[in-house]
């Protein structure tokens, strides 16, 4: 196989990671939102506005497997909020850098909400900036960025982007 | 009294009882921004560590007027409105940054002006060839910006449009003047910024954070977790009406009160049920000597000032509409902090924020509200949760403080 065969192949590979990670949230497959991860992992939902400017606090933050499954256990049991759907569109999935099994990915997304009044708003759009490894052959993200562009988030955020 | 028509305050009712429509009238809302906002109210501009070096600024507001906050070459703080003094343009469009030059500069006509807002430059004043120009009796001294008279209380910067506005810890009152100070008792860092625009009227937000009775019912992430039940040691401060302090121990409930607790059959009480996968995010550290691990601060109108465990954090109150208002949060740790402190701060800040755990319900009780009283502004609301007068307590199961605000409200509009 040519290198550049190899490239789509893998190209075609991290297109599907990132299409059936949106679509686990968007079917709202969430307890199985965590196996997208490798077992320490860092996923941070951060406005524009702070990652340009070096400052680290981020909406959602987990730096465990563990703490996935907790954003998921809290937004089944514990948190109040309307009934809402995400529906992710991703698009420019650019592979950046190849090193071993080492992948970083950028991407960008658009997720519109809709809620119980039947009206579907642009909700959050931004940039996903990845670092995805290779675990027992199958893509997982040991890095997840959200990084947002629509910096006033509409009323809360408890569905994971 | 300068009441509007339509607000009927019940008689007899004191602050126990607020007509809706004070929540959605835009008569109303034009009356807080006069009486409030330009009145006699000290509002939160910035944390003075945002503005590290002569030149920074930040653009913020003060009610829904836009205000630039800037660091001088004198090292002064000062504050303006963002208005040209020229034809009204906005003059600052980034939400913070550095003037190398210390000028701030409208694009519409390249009127200049310093930090103090003071006019320096004016194109073509004396005209081009002898021709147009200003009249020869100008005064640019006459011309600069409106100007806010600011304070900075121990590194938080403060500004007021009236000089009929008290001195700062006049204004707050001992009790919030000593939790404010508690919090800012050494050198801050800024960690971040978060936004969320709410669909409510941002009194719905101001009463929520002087509303100890909800905290246990609404946010379950707290009560399931065990970070906070109403049953804890606890404050609730009132000063001046309508500022004030809660404040909780984490670990201190007596028996009787978590029995009576058990009695309800509260879904508040689902401990046990669920556990955290990953318990880091509660391993915080005590990390102030009185053992108090939540204070909600509220110093009306504009600032909410928070430590929920190892998280700081200012929330700013923007109001933008009579139906809609901006929070703005401000996150913060110490100059000093350990890496391992830092790392338990960003954390924790999970809990705290439009996705907090313990915190994102706050935004959606204020559209809960908003989104039933439409056509009901004659009918009230009932707070009388520990009796019906405006004062504080030695418990957390009461509703006095949201009483203060009422009280203080009324005085202040003159309603």
């Amino acid at each position: 196989m040519t290198s550049n065969a190899n490239s789509l192949e893998l190209k075609s590979e991290v297109e599907d990671l990132l299409n059936a990670y949106t679509q686990c949230i968007d079917d709202d497959d969430l307890e199985n939102w965590p196996e997208f991860f490798t077992e320490k992992c860092l996923y941070r939902v951060i406005p524009r506005e702070n990652h340009e400017m070096g400052l680290p606090t981020a909406v959602m933050w987990c730096d465990s497997k563990g703490m996935l499954h907790d954003r998921i256990t809290a937004l089944r049991h514990a948190n109040i909020y309307q009934v809402q759907w995400y529906r992710h569109i991703t698009s420019n999935p650019r592979i950046l850098s190849v090193d071993g099994d080492t992948i970083k990915v950028q991407s960008n997304y658009a997720v519109f909400k809709t809620c119980n009044d039947g009206e579907s708003t642009v909700y959050n759009v931004g940039r996903y900036v990845d670092v995805i490894v290779r675990e027992n052959g199958v893509l997982k993200f040991k890095e997840r960025s959200a990084i947002y562009d629509t910096h006033r988030i509409t009323t809360l955020m408890v569905i994971p982007i | 009294m300068n009441t509007p028509a339509h607000l009927k305050w019940p008689d007899h009712a004191d602050c126990t009882a607020v007509p809706y429509s004070v929540f959605n009238s835009q008569e109303v809302y034009d009356l807080e921004q006069q009486k409030l906002y330009n009145g006699p109210t000290w509002n939160y501009l910035a944390a003075a560590d945002e503005l590290p070096e002569k030149g920074s600024f930040k653009s913020t507001y003060i009610g829904d007027t836009p205000v630039v906050v800037t660091r001088g070459q004198d090292d002064e703080f000062y504050a303006w409105v963002n208005r040209c003094a020229h034809r009204g343009a906005e003059i600052c469009r980034e939400r913070h940054g550095k003037s190398e030059d210390g000028a701030f500069t409208c694009v519409y006509h390249q009127w200049a002006y310093d930090a103090k807002g003071d006019l320096h430059g004016i194109p073509f004043q004396r005209g081009l060839a002898g021709k147009g120009g200003m009249p020869k009796d100008f005064d640019k001294k006459q011309h600069g910006l409106r100007k806010v008279r600011l304070v900075n209380y121990h590194g938080v910067l403060f500004g007021t449009f009236s000089d009929q506005t008290p001195d700062i810890e006049s204004y707050m009152g001992d009790d919030v003047s000593h939790h404010l100070k508690r919090i800012m008792n050494r050198p801050i860092e800024i960690l971040g910024h978060t936004r969320q625009s709410i669909a409510g009227n941002w009194k719905f937000y101001s009463e929520n954070t002087k509303d100890p009775y909800h905290a246990s019912l609404l946010h379950l992430f707290h009560a399931t977790f065990g970070l906070y039940r109403s049953s804890q040691k606890g404050e609730s401060i009132i000063n001046n009406d309508f500022h004030s302090v809660l404040w909780a121990s984490s670990g201190t409930e007596s028996k009787s009160a978590l029995d009576d607790m058990k009695k309800d059959k509260l879904r508040t009480l689902q401990t046990g049920e669920y556990a955290l996968q990953d318990p880091s995010l509660l391993a915080g550290q005590q990390e102030f000597d009185d053992g108090v691990t939540l204070v909600i601060l509220s110093l009306f109108p504009s600032l909410v000032m928070q430590q929920i465990q190892n998280t700081l954090a200012f929330r700013q109150i923007l109001p933008k509409s009579k139906d809609e208002f901006e929070l703005v949060w401000t996150y913060f740790g110490y100059k000093d902090d350990s890496e391992e402190l830092r790392n338990i701060r960003l954390k924790q800040f999970n809990l705290i924020g439009p996705g907090g755990f313990i915190s994102m319900e706050d935004g959606e009780s204020t559209e809960l509200c908003q989104n039933a009283i439409v056509r009901d502004g004659a009918y009230t609301n009932v707070i009388q949760m520990a009796g019906k007068e405006a004062k504080g307590d030695d418990h957390l199961v009461t509703e006095g403080l949201i009483r203060g605000l009422w009280k203080g409200y009324r005085e202040i509009m003159d309603f």
